[in-house]
């Protein structure tokens, strides 16, 4: 029997099942240390005076002067520092780095800091300094606009949102062989690599990062570790001795990257009869502090905002801008829940606006295979914008139910979306990605950087081989990532795991199979020794981008779905409760379905949050609700039924046909909630929709 | 102070405000036990007091003084619901599935839908959006996957 297509047994079942699995927090090296950040309290400033008011015995203590090499994160650019030298731009920015081996003497180390304060900038709104500026523009918008019998806009806006993964993020530093090793809970081992590098420039060079089991990311691992195991690596070499940091829930909160704040505004020309001619938009992401990965996050968001519809005439205008607040980062999505929550609420409108049923202006304007994205790029057979549409109006009884409904305590409300797999444009093709398969006594090991991380790595990498190759799933094992024994697959992100990396190891067992000529791989392991095999991913040739103008060919393929939110509202207290999920996605093909099913289930559940519970509360930059207690994510009695639908339609560029699936599934929830609230008359148009939120809402007229 | 953990008698000299959590982790290197949040909100840390579950972050070890505590290692890695969790994909990260199965070892022989839920409701799980862990759960009990907890389809 295949393996792909399948839900075999997950590589790393057992040891999550019985809590042997090893996390970051639970390893120890002997003589190991803790270390503790010392942070800013102030939003905006400089540093007048540090005063250490604790007795010094057994304290290992660094700061900026400590650095080997450049103080700088290095990311896209080079303008975070790992330690404050003296300016502050944010809350909780890390100026001072302690290690003691009893915890207790640790906490109790008291650093007294003063500042000259400055006045901070919150607002996006108004913050002069670009960290990116993005044009979109495909035709001419000003005459479509011009020519256009209806115009319809629009203002939309989204939250922070903060990632939550259940373990937070930690890192273990530990001296060896004239160098250092992190271990830690990382996406990105060659990520914090680089970073490293950077850190500890040339009197340092032997580094390698290892990724301990990983309890969970969602993007919130991928920039973030880089600057944890940089202090961890600083502590390490001062004190000669292994140092172990593991942030608290608190810090974890108040101090690591979030999902961007946006503003995004739309300006729509339509004919009467509801098809779009114009499409003018305006794309403003919170950056915080510094640039870490907001051009690109911004980038995914732009290409993304006109949504899965046809329009000749766009322009998409995108600027991230810096604030005195902590960086804003990856998550789940990398921009697109932002721009697509705006464009489907805006689409919504637009029917109301037009009196067409937002299902027909869906039909009418949807992307079909031939048509033209925003950036130009014309879709192959692989587009399925109409096909999951029908699956899910068909499925729910959606119009039946919109009118059964109305007027009643229960309503119904859709989305439509998509999202690009892979990298951006020329993203893959500069990222230059190998992964290798080396041959065992018993059958081969899959040796690349892609992290597990809960989506199932090991398990959907080790299916594609097993079928490439054509021998037992049991034969086949996955390295633990060693940035000194695996190959750089890239970093595990942008739903590129399975399509792209997935892609290489099944052409990296293509030529091993070759090259056994028949033999098994024991058989040849005997007879002939150790074989690698090692390729690099060549993405498809007709994949045309210019990255000054931002047209082309943004992503490979891209993934479809339509989510279909029923949900009753209390009428006393405003809180909206989702009653069902129906959720029909389209991703290629599912290489293990249990795992694909795991996946969109998840990412509706953080959709779900993102869209009615998770609200940050931002005072004088920080999160003042940075607990579990008072930021909340949904629990079993916040999530409603799921109907999952995974549709089928193969790319030929992926393993076995199979498409990114990651971040997809974040994409739809937070519209189709919004879009139900609409069908009740209630002008929500921001999200989180907390009840606050809807109880100032004004009637739709 | 002594108390029955995993079924045998053991005695520690420890400062009684001690977390359980730290207890468990440090000085006995029950490492399956996890800690998410640190306030109980998470449920992460959860294990058996006198077959109650419980967050043991927020315990102070005194307090099981004479009880009997039980962690996710007491399973041995032979329990139903384990294989369960695995074949069903209730475990994604790994990191919340520890306390979520101790926390359903605590539900009567024939619970339903809302009978789970409302055991669960104090365990988060960020990657899963529950229904995969309903599934573990209602086969472990032999009951019948209702709306919300069924199948998918592969059109």
């Amino acid at each position: 029997m295949a393996a792909v297509g399948s839900s075999v047994a997950r590589k790393d079942g057992i040891g999550k099942a019985t809590g042997g699995a090893k996390y970051a927090d639970d390893i120890t090296f002997p003589g190991m240390l803790f270390g503790r950040t010392i942070r800013s309290t102030i939003p905006r400033g400089r540093i007048r005076s540090i005063e250490l008011d604790f007795d010094r015995t057994g304290f290992t203590i660094v700061d900026y002067r400590d650095v080997p090499g450049k103080n700088a994160v290095d990311l896209m650019s080079q303008d975070q520092p790992f330690l404050v030298e003296r300016e502050v731009r944010h809350m909780a920015e890390p100026i001072l780095l302690l290690a003691h081996e009893d915890r207790e003497k640790l906490a109790a180390a008291r650093v007294k800091i003063e500042y000259e304060e400055d006045t901070p900038l919150f607002d996006p709104e108004k913050s002069e300094q670009v960290f990116k500026s993005i044009d979109i523009v495909k035709g001419d918008v000003v005459a479509a606009l011009a020519r256009a019998d209806v115009i319809v806009e629009g203002t939309y806006r989204t939250g922070h949102q903060e990632h939550i993964y259940i373990e937070p993020n930690g890192v273990i530093a530990v001296p060896e062989d004239g160098g250092v090793a992190i271990h830690g809970s990382v996406q990105c081992p060659f990520y914090v690599l680089k970073a490293l590098r950077c850190l500890l420039g040339s009197a340092h060079p032997n580094v390698r990062v290892i990724q301990t089991e990983t309890g969970g990311g969602f993007g919130g691992k991928e920039e973030y570790p880089s600057m944890i195991a940089g202090h961890a690596v600083l502590l390490a070499l001062k004190s000669g001795r292994p140092v172990k940091i593991i942030y608290d829930r608190v810090e974890d909160m108040i101090a690591t990257t979030k999902r961007h704040p946006a503003i995004v505004r739309h300006r729509t020309g339509l004919t009467r009869d509801g098809r779009l001619v114009a499409m003018d938009i305006d794309v403003l992401f919170d950056g915080g502090a510094y640039v870490t990965l907001s051009p690109t996050v911004l980038s995914r968001g732009c290409i993304h905002a006109a949504g899965p519809y046809r329009c000749d005439d766009t322009r998409i205008q995108g600027r991230a801008v810096f604030t005195n607040t902590p960086p804003n980062g990856a998550f789940r999505g990398f921009g697109a829940p932002q721009t697509e929550f705006a464009v489907e609420v805006h689409m919504e409108r637009i029917a109301e606006q037009l009196g067409i049923d937002p299902v027909e202006l869906r039909r009418i304007n949807a992307l079909r295979p031939g048509d033209r994205t925003a950036t130009g790029q014309i879709l192959r057979d692989d587009c399925s914008a109409h096909m999951v549409l029908e699956a899910a109006v068909k499925r729910t009884d959606f119009a039946r139910k919109r009118e059964q409904y109305k007027g009643t305590n229960r309503t119904i409300g859709l989305s439509l979306f998509f999202h690009g797999a892979g990298f951006t444009g020329a993203g893959e093709r500069n990222l230059k990605s190998k992964a290798r398969l080396e041959l065992t006594p018993n059958g081969v090991r899959i040796a690349t950087g892609s992290t597990e991380i809960g989506q199932g790595t090991r398990t959907m990498h080790a299916q594609i081989v097993t079928d490439a190759l054509g021998i037992p799933y049991e034969d086949v094992e996955v390295a633990q990532p060693d940035t000194s024994k695996v190959a750089d697959s890239g970093p595990t992100v942008a739903s590129r795991t399975c399509m792209v990396v997935g892609k290489i190891l099944e052409e990296c067992a293509h030529e091993l199979k070759e090259k056994l000529g028949g033999l098994s791989p024991a058989e040849y392991y005997v007879r002939n020794g150790p074989l690698t095999v090692e390729r690099m991913y060549e993405p498809p040739d007709w994949i045309q981008w210019d990255d000054n103008t931002y047209l082309g060919d943004a992503y490979a393929t891209y993934g479809w779905g339509c989510d279909v939110v029923e949900l009753e509202l209390d009428p006393d207290t405003y809180e909206a409760r989702p009653v069902k999920v129906t959720a029909v996605q389209e991703f290629g093909r599912p290489i293990h379905p249990a795992l694909a099913r795991g996946q969109i289930e998840g990412g509706t559940a953080q959709g779900l949050g993102y869209a009615l519970l998770e609200r940050v509360v931002m005072r004088n930059g920080a999160m003042a609700n940075s607990t579990l207690t008072n930021y909340t994510i949904p629990t079993t009695l916040d999530m409603p039924e799921m109907d999952v639908v995974m549709l089928e339609n193969p790319y030929p560029g992926g393993p076995f046909g199979a498409k990114g699936l990651g971040e997809l599934p974040m994409d739809g929830p937070a519209p189709a909630v919004v879009n139900a609230l609409r069908h009740m008359g209630l002008d929500v148009r921001e999200i989180p929709a907390t009840p606050e939120l809807i109880a100032g809402c004004r009637t739709i007229a | 102070m002594k108390f029955t953990l995993n079924g045998e008698t053991r005695e520690i000299a420890v400062n009684p405000a001690t977390r359980l959590i730290d207890v468990l982790r440090e000085e006995f290197g029950l490492t399956g036990t996890k800690e998410g949040c640190g306030e109980g909100e998470c449920g992460a840390c959860t294990v058996l007091i006198d077959g109650e579950p419980v967050c043991s972050c927020i315990i102070p070890v005194s307090q099981v003084a004479s009880a009997e505590v039980t962690t996710i290692e007491w399973l041995n890695g032979g329990h139903p619901l384990q294989k369960l969790f695995m074949d069903e994909v209730g475990a994604q990260c790994g990191i919340c599935t520890p306390g979520m199965i101790m926390a359903a070892l605590s539900l009567g022989p024939a619970p339903t839908l809302d009978d789970v839920r409302t055991a669960l409701a104090g365990n988060l799980c960020r990657c899963t959006g529950y229904a995969a862990i309903y599934r573990a759960v209602l086969k472990w009990r032999g009951m019948p996957l209702e709306d919300g907890a069924g199948g998918a389809v592969v059109a």
